[in-house]
Parts: C-alpha cells; sequence; structure tokens
C-alpha cells in the first residue's frame, strides 16, 4: 500500500517536475493589450527559433506589469506607459529601456455617434463634445497607460470627469477587452488602443470614430529588471530578447505583423528615449 | 492477547456515586466481584442499571468514590455489549475481528480466530455480508462475539436482548452462556425477571440508584430480602 | 442568444477535433485541479475527523473557522499566496511564482477548509454512534480517526468532490499566482477570462461549456465508481 502510494505521489509531481527542467526561459511582464493583440503568438515562436530562448508571457495591467518587475517577479518588461516607464527606471527599478514599436490609441463609441464626434482627428475636442452632452464614456480607470493617457487628454480639455462618475463616465477599473465588452454592451464610448481594438471580436455596434491626433500616440519600451537590484534576473537571455526585439528581425517581425490586412504596431527602435 | 499475568479480578466498588443536572443518579453504591460468576443487576426503569454498568466499564468518570480493579490496565480485560448493537460499515467478519486489529493481531491468527468466534455465535454463513444488513438478532451475536474474541475476563452486557424476539433472546443467551462457559465472568442488566432467573448466578437489586438488596439468585427469588426487590418480583415496582 | 449558440458549437468543435492547444489546456487544468485536491484531502481528511473527536481548548472556534474559511474567496488567497512566493517576499528564493505548482499550492490553501469543514461535520454524526464502542475496545486516537475516516468514506467521497467543483471552477487564484503564461499556467478558466478580454464571447462560452462537461463527466465517473464498490444497505 505504501509502494502504491510513492509511486502514484511520483507520477503525479513527474510533469511538473520534467517542465522545470529543459530549454532556458526568461519571464516577460507585458500589458493585456499587447497580449491580446495577438502579437506574442506571432512574435515569440521567431525568437525561440533563433535564440532556443523561450519567453514566458504574464500578461497583466501596466501598473501590475511595473509591481511585478519591482518586485523582480519578471526579467524584463514591455509596456506601453512612457510616464511609469520613467518613474520605473529612475527608481532604480529597471535599466536599459529601449524603444521598440508604437502605435496610437482610438476613440470608439457607436456607430450612430451621438455626440457627432465621428471622422475627427482632434483627440480634445471630441472630448470636450462627450462631456457637454453627456455621453457615456468607460474609462479603464485602473491607473494602465491607456487610462493614463486617456486622463491626459481630459485635462487638456479642462475637464475632471471624475465628478461625473457613475453618471455618464463609467470607471470599470478593468482591462481593455473587459472595458470594451462593457461600453460595447452599453452603447458607449472608449479610448482604446489600436491594437486591441483591430483584433477585439465583441464590436456589435461600436465603431472607430475618433483618431490621428498625435496627443493619441502609443509607444511601447522594453525595460531589463535591473540585476543589480535583483540577482536572480537572467541577464544574458533578457537581453538577448531585447537586442532582437530591436534588432533588424524583431522589427521585422513586428512590422509584417497584421489583422486582417492593417498592421497593429510600427517599429521605431532606435529612437532613443532618456 | 494474553491473559493477565493475575486476574483484573476482584472488582471492588466503593461508595460509587454519580451526579448529573444536579440529581444524584447513583448514590453510594458499593459492592465486590471476587470471582468470574453471572451478575445480573435488576431493577425497574430509571434505577440507574445502564449508568452503573458504564461506570464499572469505565465509560463515565464517577462523581464520588471508586471503582478499584485488581490490575494496572483493567480496561484491556473487559468488554461491553450495548443494547443496540454499533456496527461498523463492513463486513460480519472484519467487525468481529475489528478489536483484534485495534490491537495489532496479525492476519493470519485474526482470520482463525474470528473463524472461531462466528462458530460459537452460529454466524459462520453470513461472513462477508455486510453487517448492517444482519436482523438485530444477529447483530447482536456478533457484537457478543466481537466482545468475546478479546478473551476478556469480565463481559459487561447492558440488556442486550430488549430489542429482541424470544426466538432471537434466545440465540443471544445460549451464546452469552457458551461465553460464560469458556471462562469470562458476566455482567448483565436487565428488566426481565425471567431472563434473570435463566441467567443469573447472583443478583444486585437497584433502586433509584442505590443497590437495595445483594444475593445469591436463587435465595433472591425465592424470597427477596428488601420490600422493593419483593414489590419487584410480584410486578408492582414500575420505576 | 446566438452566442449562446455559437459557443455550443464551438465546444463540440473542440472536443471532436481535440485541437492540441485545447487538450493541452484541459489536461493541465485536471491536473492541477486533482493535485491540488489530493494535497487537500490528506490534510484536510485526518484535520477534519482530528477537531469532530478529540477535546482541546478553543475546539469550537476551530470548527467555526474552519466553516468561515470555506468561503475563502480565491482571488484573495491568490494575492496572498502571489506576495509569499513573490521574489520580494519571503519564499521567492524558490522562484516559484508563475508555475504549475504555485497554482497546486493555491488551490490546495483554498479547498482544504472545505474538506475539513465537511468531514469534521460527517465525523461528528458518526461519532455519536460510534463513540462507546470505539472506547470500550480500547482505540487509540489515531486509530478513532482511521475508523471513522473509512467507515464515512462515502460521505466524504462527495466532500472531496466538492473540493474539486471549487477548485477547477475558480480563477482568481490561479490567474494572479500562475499568470496565464501560455503552454506553461494556462489553464480552462483563465482561458475564459482571456477569450472574454479578447470579445471572442462565443469561443468563451464554449470553453465554458466544456468545463461544465468535464466536471459531469469526472462526477459520474466517481458516481459509477461508488455504485460498484457500494455495499448493500439493510
Amino acid at each position: 500500500m505504501k509502494r502504491l502510494l510513492a509511486m502514484l505521489t511520483l507520477a503525479a509531481l513527474a510533469p511538473g517536475l520534467a517542465l522545470s527542467a529543459g530549454a532556458e526561459t526568461i519571464t516577460l511582464a507585458s500589458t493585456t493589450s499587447t497580449e491580446n493583440s495577438g502579437l506574442f503568438a506571432h512574435l515569440l515562436p521567431r525568437f525561440e527559433a533563433a535564440s532556443g530562448i523561450g519567453v514566458n508571457v504574464v500578461a497583466v495591467g501596466s501598473g501590475a506589469a511595473f509591481k511585478i518587475g519591482e518586485r523582480g517577479d519578471a526579467d524584463v518588461l514591455l509596456v506601453h506607459d512612457p510616464v511609469g516607464e520613467e518613474a520605473f527606471v529612475a527608481a532604480g527599478f529597471g535599466i536599459d529601456r529601449r524603444a521598440v514599436m508604437y502605435n496610437d490609441f482610438v476613440v470608439v463609441g457607436p456607430k450612430s455617434d451621438p455626440a457627432g464626434i465621428a471622422g475627427g482627428s482632434d483627440a480634445v475636442a471630441a472630448f470636450r463634445a462627450l462631456a457637454d452632452q453627456h455621453a457615456q464614456f468607460y474609462s479603464r480607470g485602473d491607473d494602465s497607460g491607456t487610462h493614463r493617457a486617456e486622463r491626459r487628454i481630459w485635462t487638456a480639455a479642462g475637464i475632471d470627469p471624475s465628478t461625473a462618475s457613475g453618471e455618464w463616465y463609467f470607471e470599470t477599473g478593468s482591462g481593455m477587452g473587459a472595458t470594451l465588452n462593457t461600453a460595447a454592451a452599453q452603447d458607449g464610448h472608449a479610448l482604446a488602443d489600436r491594437g486591441t481594438w483591430l483584433s477585439f471580436k465583441n464590436r456589435r455596434d461600436l465603431a472607430l470614430l475618433v483618431a490621428g491626433d498625435e496627443r493619441l500616440y502609443n509607444p511601447y519600451s522594453v525595460i531589463l529588471v535591473n540585476p543589480a537590484r535583483h540577482l536572480h534576473v537572467k541577464q544574458a537571455p533578457a537581453r538577448a530578447f531585447m537586442d532582437w526585439l530591436t534588432g533588424p528581425d524583431g522589427q521585422a517581425a513586428i512590422d509584417d505583423f497584421t489583422v486582417a490586412g492593417e498592421r497593429l504596431f510600427f517599429p521605431n527602435a532606435g529612437r532613443s528615449k532618456e | 492477547m494474553t491473559a493477565p499475568a493475575h486476574s483484573i479480578l476482584p472488582l471492588k466498588v466503593e461508595n460509587l456515586s454519580y451526579r448529573a443536572n444536579g440529581l444524584v443518579l447513583i448514590d453510594s453504591v458499593s459492592f465486590a466481584l471476587e470471582r468470574p460468576v453471572r451478575t445480573v443487576i435488576l431493577g425497574p426503569n430509571g434505577a440507574g442499571k445502564s449508568l452503573l454498568l458504564r461506570l464499572c466499564h469505565g465509560l463515565i468518570p464517577p462523581s464520588g468514590g471508586q471503582v478499584a480493579w485488581n490490575a494496572p490496565d483493567p480496561a484491556r480485560h473487559q468488554a461491553m455489549v450495548f443494547q443496540r448493537p454499533v456496527l461498523l460499515r463492513r463486513g460480519v467478519a472484519a467487525n468481529v475481528g475489528f478489536g483484534l486489529r485495534l490491537r495489532g493481531v496479525g492476519r493470519a491468527e485474526r482470520r482463525a480466530r474470528v473463524a472461531e468466534a462466528l462458530a460459537l455465535a452460529g454466524l459462520t454463513d453470513l461472513a462477508d455480508r455486510p453487517a448492517r444488513v444482519l436482523s438485530v438478532g444477529e447483530q447482536q451475536r456478533l457484537a457478543l462475539v466481537r466482545a468475546w474474541i478479546l478473551r476478556p475476563e469480565i463481559l459487561f452486557l447492558d440488556e442486550p436482548t430488549a430489542n429482541l424476539d424470544p426466538a432471537a433472546t434466545r440465540a443471544v443467551e445460549s451464546v452469552i452462556d457458551a461465553i460464560h462457559r469458556a471462562g469470562t465472568g458476566i455482567v448483565l442488566t436487565t428488566q426481565d425477571l425471567h431472563q434473570a432467573r435463566r441467567l443469573a448466578d447472583q443478583i444486585l437489586f437497584l433502586h433509584r440508584g442505590r443497590l437495595i438488596e445483594r444475593a445469591p439468585a436463587e435465595r433472591f427469588f425465592a424470597g427477596p430480602a428488601s420490600l422493593e426487590g419483593a414489590a419487584f418480583i410480584k410486578g408492582d415496582l414500575v420505576w | 442568444m446566438s452566442d449562446i449558440g455559437a459557443g455550443f458549437a464551438l465546444a463540440l468543435g473542440l472536443i471532436w477535433s481535440l485541437d492540441a492547444d485545447f487538450v493541452e489546456i484541459v489536461l493541465r487544468s485536471l491536473y492541477v485541479s486533482t493535485i491540488a485536491v489530493a494535497l487537500a484531502a490528506v490534510i484536510g481528511l485526518p484535520l477534519g475527523a482530528a477537531v469532530a473527536l478529540f477535546r482541546f481548548p478553543g475546539r469550537h472556534f476551530v470548527a467555526v473557522l474552519l466553516n468561515a474559511l470555506m468561503g475563502l474567496p480565491p482571488v484573495v488567497v491568490g494575492l496572498s499566496v502571489y506576495l509569499v512566493l513573490s521574489r520580494a517576499g519571503p519564499l521567492g528564493v524558490l522562484g516559484l511564482l508563475f508555475s504549475v505548482p504555485a497554482m497546486i499550492l493555491a488551490q490546495s490553501i483554498l479547498v482544504t477548509p472545505i474538506v475539513a469543514a465537511l468531514t469534521r461535520q460527517t465525523v461528528e454524526d458518526l461519532w455519536v454512534e460510534y463513540a462507546e464502542l470505539m472506547r470500550s475496545l480500547g482505540a487509540r486516537p489515531a486509530q478513532m480517526v482511521a475508523t471513522l475516516l473509512w467507515d464515512a468514506r462515502f460521505s466524504l467521497f462527495t466532500a472531496v468532490l466538492a473540493g474539486f467543483g471549487r477548485a477547477s471552477a475558480e480563477v482568481g487564484a490561479v490567474m494572479l499566482v500562475g499568470g496565464n503564461i501560455d503552454h506553461l499556467t494556462r489553464v480552462m478558466t483563465t482561458t475564459i477570462v482571456l477569450e472574454t478580454s479578447r470579445g471572442d464571447l462565443p469561443l468563451a462560452l464554449g470553453l465554458g461549456l466544456v468545463l461544465i462537461v468535464l466536471s459531469l463527466a469526472v462526477n459520474g465517473a466517481v458516481y459509477l465508481m461508488r455504485e460498484v464498490t457500494r455495499e448493500p444497505v439493510a
């Protein structure tokens, strides 16, 4: 009986043990918007084939991604929140921040365009119109890169939407996909990154209304979690990933990633950031 | 399972009392049990017979007085059968051998002794049945040999046939008889006068928690010394 | 409503085609929850029985606590285990975060109170019947626990199944400590969350239906097993 139990225990643990042996892997903390777009499914197999290094992607909100980096639970970050990134590096949690790609945010809303903002390319004006008409707006409200970008536009428009929180301005406290689900169900507006929007399958009556404002610029950077602070960080393979991503192969792979014929991300490595 | 180096008898019960909820349920009972005879504790409902049995067997601690055996570990050499047989959710043979299993007796020896016990109780054909499908009479016989298989010096029985029909009662009494002839002392409680007459060597007559009379069975049934005893035999004493 | 119909169709399609990714996720989900429940049973069954059988100071408090812990929110368990296993946490040096063992750990913490509390109640009820006999036969405490656990095995099986249901249905704990990493820690419930956030509601529903079918299959198999081994009642 005891021998049977011992064998069963070994058999049960074996799969778990097998996984921990084997190829080298790094942990990449990134955002749900990047994951949802399908970019990693497109990129990572190419990197793995070229380098033999596996990349485990933990996709959370930007705020959580920074926290994971601070705690040393990941080796490298790929995020899109310039203000947060600068703070992260300044505090010594990350080093070697490099630009990777960019896309933009877009304002989406009901096809019927009740606020009359469709076709515009001025985000601030559009937001003013939404506020004036108390048009329903669904914010992520989760301190993510997208949320911070949204707040910057409200500030530029001189409006504090939180005073109307619960009336026409709703803070879902959720990821991009969940927020879009809510906006779609309620026929409301939202600010989304183009990557998520293009790959989102539950649009219902939502359509892209406003785009092209340079204030909607959404840049992505990759940052190495500071190995001086967290000695266990897998520096060499993480750097190899960052080099590939910002090198010709990675940039080309980003460039040829499309959904329904449209490019979601535009490579821009080499344009260094302070 | 070895017999004690010396017997656990005599049992000396001295000034035993038990109180619960402000009521005195057993009141200064004293007696001694020197030899493994058949003792019947007789008395009406509520006399405290079951309680006295449990106090002697050590299932309940007394409020006063003491239960003194002649050995340091008397519990190992006693066993008890309850009014309603408690059966484990296992087979008949497994139930009978359970006490041996608890004491670490090996499988081969257990099997032999279980077979012997089943034969004594007339349950051999039912050995592999689930114990709970047996009739109440069969279950009580099972409980008896489950206790006997441990070779106790004293076997306590709490109204063992109260829930049985006459035929089952006869079967149970014959197993008790066989157990006694094999050397075990019997301490049995009952309200049934006829059963007491059949089984007793000596009578302990209990009434409202007090030991009223103690006498050899013949003498008690010929003419009890106490008023209560006499009334009980006539059927006048209800509680 | 059409989403539900599409969900059904997708569920059937996934099961029929045995898509490799799908099978991998299903097997991983079963693996995590089964091992977690096994661990929870190893701890919870004797623990519940001990609380039922033995008198010790604070016994009633422990019983109430076990009952209350049945309602532990999975996300709270996930967060707590995350903080412990994180590199910045006390057990960070083990490097266990974002792994299958971490998920198993979180789920066993979630399920153990369920198994323990239900065991305690079952054993307590049975003890009423068995107490005098066990004491009369001179059973030692460990023997009492073993006897009661075995004799109550059918009811206890239901307790274990309740634990399995809880484990396989939860998402908060495995999401936080596993990270929903593709091909590593992704399970059915986290996949459902992912597909929902992608807006692929039919697929999310389809996976949900598969999860329900799996639960039915597990419970059905256990039921059949019990019927085959059950002893007839008088």
